[in-house]
């Protein structure tokens, strides 16, 4: 007792709870042994490639273009996200209505739902005979088997990341600030752009980034209504499981290398945004 | 503002407690004010929940029934389906057991302990979620595979990993295994670590202490990452499908196995299946509700 009453006094009580070393332990070993070490593996698989076949294999026109559609159906699809998921926030947080429970815990499905159930049934729903792209079919527009099928299903993955990003700062938004606003004869419209946006600017990017990263690296979900067209709807993390089905192990490696690093200089630029913007508004 | 509506106000709000209606009183709700923007933005919200959400769902169940009852019986009753969800599960409770494991030990680990690294050590676990569900089965080829550098050591032992049952269930951890942690990390900082230091510096023992004190704090965070843990464990398509080979009746998956049959153009089959996918997912949402609501 009296060793331990000193411990406190000397280090701050840093190791007054017991239970250090073997928490340490576990989740080091846990940790080590089931993500770090195979992660490892990739870089120590893409040590193995020359510099130039590297350069070569993620700068072919497939690799290439595979990037791209990833990229834009991911950042098109985090975009309308963002502008649904905060109406979504909004009615859930300030209206009153019967069904709001039950909206409230649909906002999980995509969690839930298998993404591979996810990805034949939009698939059958926005094909040419689908009940919504036989209605676009008519005026000329294809949905499955292009970008904007790959965008519509990643727009299903990533809605639920922005709805819980922004409803807890929505819950906790002072309305002080808009009965301010209204005081001094602001309309309601400038209202929300000039005061409310701005105070839910970093939750919404936070969302965004999720969902971003969602759609960057969904698989299940959007193989079905890409329909794989080389050069047109060919995703990323498509052209490394086809690899992989070619034996084409360094391939695969390299073009999963180039994604992780994009992905991570991605969440690294939005956090850095999300910081600076929190010390700016305090500032 | 006139003094009626001010008045026909109080009386739409009084259902809450006293102290907020009074509030809202003084705060010009934005219900009243404006009905239409209100109407408008619930009439887009439910429009968007049922065409997004709602609609892949109906789909799935009348596909699911497309060709009568008895053909969706034999499709659920196959063969294969029924030891793809025995699969399912296995993988799914396997990777519940050991991600709860590792988030108790290291959520406790980051609230109750400050050391050096301790950041660092939190972005790490976080890894798992940032990544491409494909990329996590194809570090496990690149691990254990033939090509892996543990490939010979595995091979001369006779142990199969990739292209067998332990590889499904590897992938399954390796993109559930911050769930748990994500959920508890939060709730264990927040409660801080005073009461931890009392017990100890009363004599408690660091089981007596995680049992009596820690664990009535996290209980439904840690119900609640389970739950999380599950749904997406069962669900899991990309790193699964890298890793499993697609041996039918034997690393099939069920979502695995509802892309064979898509692909072989068994339409109702692969509905079918998706349809006991559904009936798990809406359990699993029902659950999640009512623990939140609990929680409160």
């Amino acid at each position: 007792m009296e060793q331990q009453i000193v411990k406190v006094k000397n280090k701050k009580g840093v190791k007054v709870i017991p239970g250090f070393g073997l928490s340490l332990g576990v989740t080091l070993a846990m940790l080590g042994c089931l993500v770090l070490i195979p992660l490892a593996s990739i870089f120590i698989s893409a040590a193995q490639l020359s510099f130039g076949e590297f350069i070569e294999t993620v700068t072919s026109r497939q690799v290439v273009s595979g990037y791209i559609v990833s990229f834009s159906c991911a950042f098109f699809a985090a975009l309308i996200n963002v502008v649904f998921g905060v109406i979504l926030a909004w009615v859930l947080v300030r209206y009153e209505f019967p069904g709001k429970r039950l909206m409230d815990g649909l906002i999980e499905l995509p969690f839930a739902l298998p993404t591979a159930v996810a990805g034949i049934s939009l698939t059958y729903l926005y094909s040419d005979q689908g009940w919504i792209g036989a209605l676009f079919d008519k005026i000329g527009v294809k949905i499955a088997y292009t970008r904007i099928g790959i965008t519509i299903a990643m727009v299903f993955v990533g809605i639920p990341f922005v709805v819980r990003a922004v409803q807890p700062i929505l819950e906790k938004l002072d309305r002080q600030y808009e009965e301010a606003a209204a005081m001094l004869g602001a309309g309601k419209l400038y209202t929300f752009f000039r005061v409310i946006l701005p105070e839910l600017f970093p939750a919404m990017l936070a969302g965004f980034g999720l969902a971003l990263a969602r759609g960057i690296g969904e698989y299940g979900s959007v193989v079905f209504i890409a329909g794989n067209i080389p050069y047109k709807t060919q995703i990323a993390p498509l052209l490394i499981m086809t690899k992989l089905e070619q034996y084409k192990y360094a391939d695969a490696t390299a073009i999963a290398l180039v994604l992780l690093v994009i992905s991570f200089l991605l969440m690294l630029v939005i956090n850095s945004v999300q910081i600076y913007m929190q010390r700016f508004s305090k500032a | 503002m006139s003094e009626k509506k001010k008045q026909r106000m109080y009386d739409q709000d009084v259902s809450g407690d006293g102290i907020h209606s009074i509030q809202k009183v003084i705060e010009p709700p934005k219900e009243s004010s404006r009905p239409v923007i209100k109407y408008v933005l619930i009439g887009v919200s439910v429009l968007f929940l049922f065409v997004m959400l709602i609609l892949p769902l109906i789909v799935v169940v009348v596909n699911a029934l497309g060709d009568g009852w008895a053909a969706y019986q034999e499709a659920v009753l196959d063969e294969y389906t029924v030891k793809a969800l025995m699969l399912t599960l296995l993988a799914t409770v396997t990777a519940v057991a050991v991600n709860t494991i590792f988030g108790v030990f290291s959520a406790y680990l980051l609230s109750k302990f400050y050391f050096r690294g301790r950041q660092v050590l939190a972005s790490l676990i976080d890894i798992p979620f940032s990544i491409s569900p494909v990329i996590a089965g194809l570090v496990f080829i690149l691990t254990f595979g033939n090509i892996g550098w543990m490939g010979d050591f595995l091979k001369a032992h006779d142990i199969k990993i990739v292209f067998a049952v332990p590889g499904v269930i590897l992938a399954t951890i390796f993109v559930t295994f911050p769930f748990v942690f994500r959920e508890l990390f939060p709730v264990l900082n927040a409660q801080g670590k005073d009461e931890e230091e009392a017990a100890a510096l009363m004599g408690a023992g660091g089981f007596t202490i995680f049992r009596r004190i820690t664990f009535p704090h996290i209980k439904w965070a840690l119900l609640y990452g389970v739950i999380l843990c599950t749904a997406r464990a069962m669900g899991e398509f990309g790193a699964v499908s890298v890793i499993s080979g697609h041996l039918r009746g034997k690393t099939n998956t069920l979502p695995l196995h509802v892309e064979i049959l898509y692909n072989e153009f068994n339409t109702t089959a692969a509905f079918a299946v998706s349809s006991i996918l559904v009936l798990l997912a809406v359990l699993i949402l029902i659950a999640r509700n009512l623990v939140e609501w609990k929680k409160k």
